[in-house]
């Protein structure tokens, strides 16, 4: 947007504060990831509804987190972070209860949507993006996997030549679903097991990397990755012999999510906001430009049928993912989680 | 009277900016260490010692020496190839001296994230050297040159020893000349000379190369993360997973203190050699 589109649209609605909002509004403040929903969204937001509002980025989850439990949740009235954060922002008091009746939109969502293990009956967050973590590869320089193991024990032509996720979560999760374990397994013995597996794997491994293993499949560095397939979709963009698939013991199911602040000073501004997003036409923005499913039947609805040709996993059945646990708050085991990846980190 | 303040005035905005921007903000997360975590992340006021003996877990202890090693190692090959591009720079013409040192400090003009990123472009199985390799006609697999430990010392020496350069070459371009002459005169060889009479009157160019490469190197968390493919944790790493993953400040507290407690010893160290060296050059010139 150019500065003088901005300017202009910066007085049309101080224009329409003048006539229409209370005389203490304040601008809504949003926290989302960069690039997660359309560079337009908050101007044309403020334009269709005459709420000043503007966004903030956060980088990780744990950062919006340590703002968030610092100042109690003030200064934010929307943020956008993955289910275990809301559960924990909920478990801290910090969300919101939600009135649904301010977010008609609610009934776009999926009715697996509405069940989500983490907040059945959405009682505090509504998923914006949700998904599955699998395995990613060319298909051109491997045989297809059908395993976590594939990626754990790879074939000598392969070993060297795979990444995991360097996020403690996932990269636990690829160990605790191989041996067949809950992804949020927390009982000392069980765990051993599992890091004894990823320190095996680690000998075999490219590197770890969250955030450039689609581009190390395109250029041929690697040849097998764990992906979110979201991302998956991005190497498949570049280089169609870029395959995603969910091994035989399964995946996590993530979701991403919109949590409303109980300290929030601008609540109606914000189910504004939460019911604008889940607009069939506002939401479907996502599924089509940043290639993550969205949990909004009418959206999903709209989407260009090439689209889930060329990326196959788009197109996965809600159904088929809850059949996948979600990564859930493991509280005080937290600290064994980052003790465990240390212990991985420091064998050789 | 006034002459005598002026000084104090001069430093006020600089002690004040640090005081209250560096020091308090410093202290304000070092106390987080003697706090509990909250079993939601947050911090629970309940004081204890718990944090700081975690440190000392032989895991967690051993990532420490660990990350000693890297940083020793580092600092050691950075002092031996920027101490003689040091001098192998002070001894050339006066006038073509600062050019040789700006072009020692010419990769400071870029960012070290680019620097970092460009060994991944040269190193990388598919990059520049590998595929020159194939040019020339190499066939077969080289072997992996990027994500390991030996890498990550490479690519520390690399982007630190503009600094050794530097604080090697201070000393050594103000050596007298005379002083080597006298020497060889006497009789000394060129070796016996510069072990006997270069060398000790530089070694504080040395030592402060060397504190700083080491101070720098052990709390680097990039360079790790990106040329060891985060395959191993040095403590720099391990501190930024405590804030930035694990949501556990009071132990990521707990480690910077010890880290900023063995980086003061070390300066103090450094402060000493400097300190007996120059008394060595006082009473040399005395005598």
């Amino acid at each position: 947007m150019s500065p003088i589109s901005l300017r202009s649209s910066a007085c049309l609605m101080a224009a329409l504060a003048a006539f229409s909002a209370p005389a203490w509004a304040q601008k809504l403040t949003v926290s989302n990831w960069d690039g997660y929903m359309a560079a337009d969204t908050m101007d044309n937001f403020s334009a269709e509804t005459g709420n000043d509002a503007e966004l903030v980025l956060h980088a990780t989850n744990e950062e919006i987190m340590g703002k968030l439990i610092a100042s109690k949740g003030v200064g934010y009235d929307v943020v956008f972070v993955s289910s275990p954060f809301a559960e924990v922002l909920n478990n801290l008091g910090l969300a919101e209860t939600l009135d649904q009746d301010k977010i008609p939109n609610l009934a776009n969502l999926y009715a697996e949507a509405t069940e989500l293990p983490h907040d059945p009956g959405n009682r505090f967050s509504v998923p914006y993006a949700w998904g599955t973590t699998g395995l990613c590869y060319r298909s051109d320089l491997v045989d297809a996997p059908t395993s976590w193991a594939d990626l754990l024990m790879p074939s000598e032509d392969v070993a060297g030549k795979t990444t995991m996720l360097a996020t403690d979560r996932w990269l636990l999760a690829a160990g605790q679903l191989q041996l067949g374990y809950s992804v949020n397994e927390t009982d000392p013995d069980k765990m051993a097991e599992v890091r004894d597996v990823l320190i095996d794997a680690k000998k075999t491994l490219l590197a770890y990397d969250d955030t450039t293993f689609y581009a190390k499949l395109v250029s041929g560095e690697a040849e097998l990755v764990q992906a979110w397939d979201g991302w998956c979709n991005y190497g498949i963009a570049e280089n169609a012999d870029i395959k995603y698939m969910i091994p035989k013991e399964g995946s996590d199911l993530w979701v991403d999510t919109m949590v409303i602040l109980k300290a929030s000073e601008n609540k109606d501004a914000a189910y504004e906001f939460v019911n604008y997003i889940l607009d069939a036409e506002n939401h479907r923005w996502a599924a089509e430009n940043i290639l993550y499913k969205v949990p909004n039947e009418a959206a999903m609805a709209g989407v260009d049928a090439g689209l889930f040709e060329s990326f196959p996993n788009m197109g996965m059945a809600p159904a088929e993912m809850l059949k996948f646990e979600q990564l859930r708050d493991v509280g005080a085991a937290q600290r064994d989680y980052s003790r465990i990846v240390s212990e991985i980190k420091a064998a050789n | 009277m006034s002459s005598d303040r002026r000084p104090l005035l001069l430093m006020s905005p600089a002690l004040l900016w640090l005081f209250w921007l560096m020091l308090v903000p410093c202290l304000l997360i070092l106390v987080l260490a003697f706090f509990r975590r909250g079993i939601y992340g947050g911090i629970e006021y309940t004081w204890t010692l718990e944090n700081l003996a975690l440190v000392f877990d032989p895991l967690y202890f051993s990532i420490f020496l660990k990350s000693a090693g890297i940083a020793g190692l580092s600092a050691t090959i950075a002092c031996i190839l920027g101490y003689a591009a040091a001098y192998a720079i002070a001894a050339m013409p006066r006038r073509h001296q600062p050019m040789l040192l700006f072009f020692a400090v010419l990769p400071f003009w870029s960012n070290y994230l680019v620097r970092t990123y460009a060994w991944i472009v040269l190193l990388n199985r598919e990059g520049l050297v590998v595929n020159l390799a194939r040019w020339i006609g190499f066939e077969g697999e080289l072997p992996s040159m990027l994500y390991n430990e030996q890498v990550v010392v490479v690519g520390l020496v690399y982007n630190y020893l503009p600094f050794v350069i530097l604080s090697c070459y201070a000393p050594l371009s103000r050596l007298n000349p005379e002083i080597t002459e006298a020497s060889r005169d006497l009789g000394a060889s060129g070796w016996t000379t510069f072990r006997r009479v270069t060398l000790p009157m530089t070694v504080p160019g040395i030592a402060t190369g060397f504190v700083f490469v080491f101070v720098l190197s052990i709390g680097n968390f990039v360079t790790p993360a990106l040329l060891g493919g985060g395959q191993f944790q040095m403590i720099g790493n391990l501190v930024y997973a405590q804030f930035l993953t694990a949501n556990d400040w009071p132990f990521g507290a707990a480690l910077s203190m010890i880290l900023i407690a063995v980086m003061l010893g070390l300066l103090m160290l450094q402060a000493l050699v400097a300190e007996r060296a120059s008394g060595a050059t006082r009473e040399g010139d005395n005598g």
